[in-house]
């Protein structure tokens, strides 16, 4: 779909390597979820639709957990897409990264947005702030399109074969370490250091807010720490220098 | 517990026009406009202000309710290998073997 474009390739080739740690949690997550959808009472194609139109593993797991206890559907909806939210976010932190794109190349990325895809373009951009566009937009879909085609069949499998397959095999440790890893890289600067610092502390503080929504507000308290020490860290160093 | 195919595919609908409109949201409307320099320097803290508010309450609790310390453990060396080799690999390496080689060990 974007032809013979050079930089975008190279981008990707980029992203898929980056992301190949990832390989090793995708497919048991997805069958993770295929057994608890078919436990909810959800045949094949309904599981496989939820994970092509959806694409959001926790959302996912949210809506068929509420639907096995008969949850009225706004409930469900409302839940669910409460744990998307912080899509939006990553939404709005991909404009400086890929905005310039062309629409259809921004709307089939925004079906693609999730935790990994926004995280390894981040994370890329942050190591070599030098891309071009084409190469951002490469990197972009080199990790969305492999790992969220590794969701799809991890479902698949969880649907079709779920209970002969192990589903405790560390699984639920590996999943907060490909976010830690994903953050890790990130934690050599001051700022970063204390935005990661108030996302945890006050996540756990506001873990009573309704809808999950204490993880956004933590989030955007974040934002402001990192930017705010950021700018002073900034004048300090100016003053310094006079 | 069967449901009826309607609400299951509600359900479905809702949720991907749902998550949809809010991932299309920002990259969609505002494009190449240009945000004002502020938000856009407070969004290159997205993944740090996010993914360790998911992750770190998953570290602390367990499925036994307690706390466990090779969690812990695993977790803080994952942080520290990636933020020493800046390596997205080596950093989740050290988390799940160091995971695995304590369970294994304790």
């Amino acid at each position: 779909m974007f032809g013979r474009n050079k930089l975008f390739w190279q981008g990707a080739r980029r992203g898929f390597i980056s992301s190949l740690p990832f390989y090793i949690v995708m497919v048991p997550f997805g069958t993770l979820f295929g057994l608890l959808a078919t436990e909810a009472g959800l045949n094949v194609l309904q599981v496989m639709g939820f994970s092509f139109a959806v694409l959001a593993g926790a959302a996912q797991i949210t809506a068929v957990t509420l639907m096995e206890e008969n949850a009225p559907t706004v409930i469900i909806l409302a839940t669910s897409l409460a744990v998307n939210l912080r899509m939006g976010m990553y939404s709005a932190a991909l404009v400086p990264l890929i905005g310039k794109a062309k629409l259809w190349q921004r709307v089939l990325a925004s079906y693609w947005i999730f935790d990994q895809s926004y995280a390894v373009t981040a994370l890329e951009h942050n190591k070599n702030p030098n891309l071009s566009l084409d190469e951002r937009l490469g990197v972009f879909f080199g990790v969305a399109i492999p790992v969220s085609s590794l969701w799809y069949l991890g479902t698949y499998l969880g649907a079709v074969v779920g209970n002969q397959i192990p589903s405790e095999l560390g699984l639920e440790f590996a999943v907060p370490v490909t976010f830690l890893a994903l953050v890790a890289p990130l934690l050599r600067s001051i700022p970063h250091l204390l935005a990661a610092f108030t996302s945890v502390l006050f996540t756990l503080l506001f873990a009573d807010f309704p809808f999950s929504s204490g993880l956004l507000v933590a989030g955007v308290m974040a934002l402001a720490v990192g930017y705010l020490s950021e700018v002073w860290l900034e004048k300090r160093r100016s003053k310094e220098a006079v | 517990m069967i449901h009826s195919d309607l609400y299951v595919w509600m359900i479905i609908a809702g949720l991907s026009l749902g998550s949809f409109a809010i991932r299309f949201s920002f990259l969609g409307l505002i494009g190449d406009r240009q945000l004002p320099k502020p938000v856009e320097r407070a969004l290159g803290y997205t993944s740090v202000a996010i993914l360790p508010g998911i992750a770190m309450p998953m570290v602390l609790s367990s499925s036994s309710g307690e706390l466990e310390p090779t969690r812990l453990i695993a977790a803080c060396l994952t942080l520290l290998v990636g933020a020493w080799t800046r390596s997205l690999l080596y950093s989740l390496l050290a988390g799940i073997l160091s995971y695995s080689l304590l369970m294994a060990v304790l």
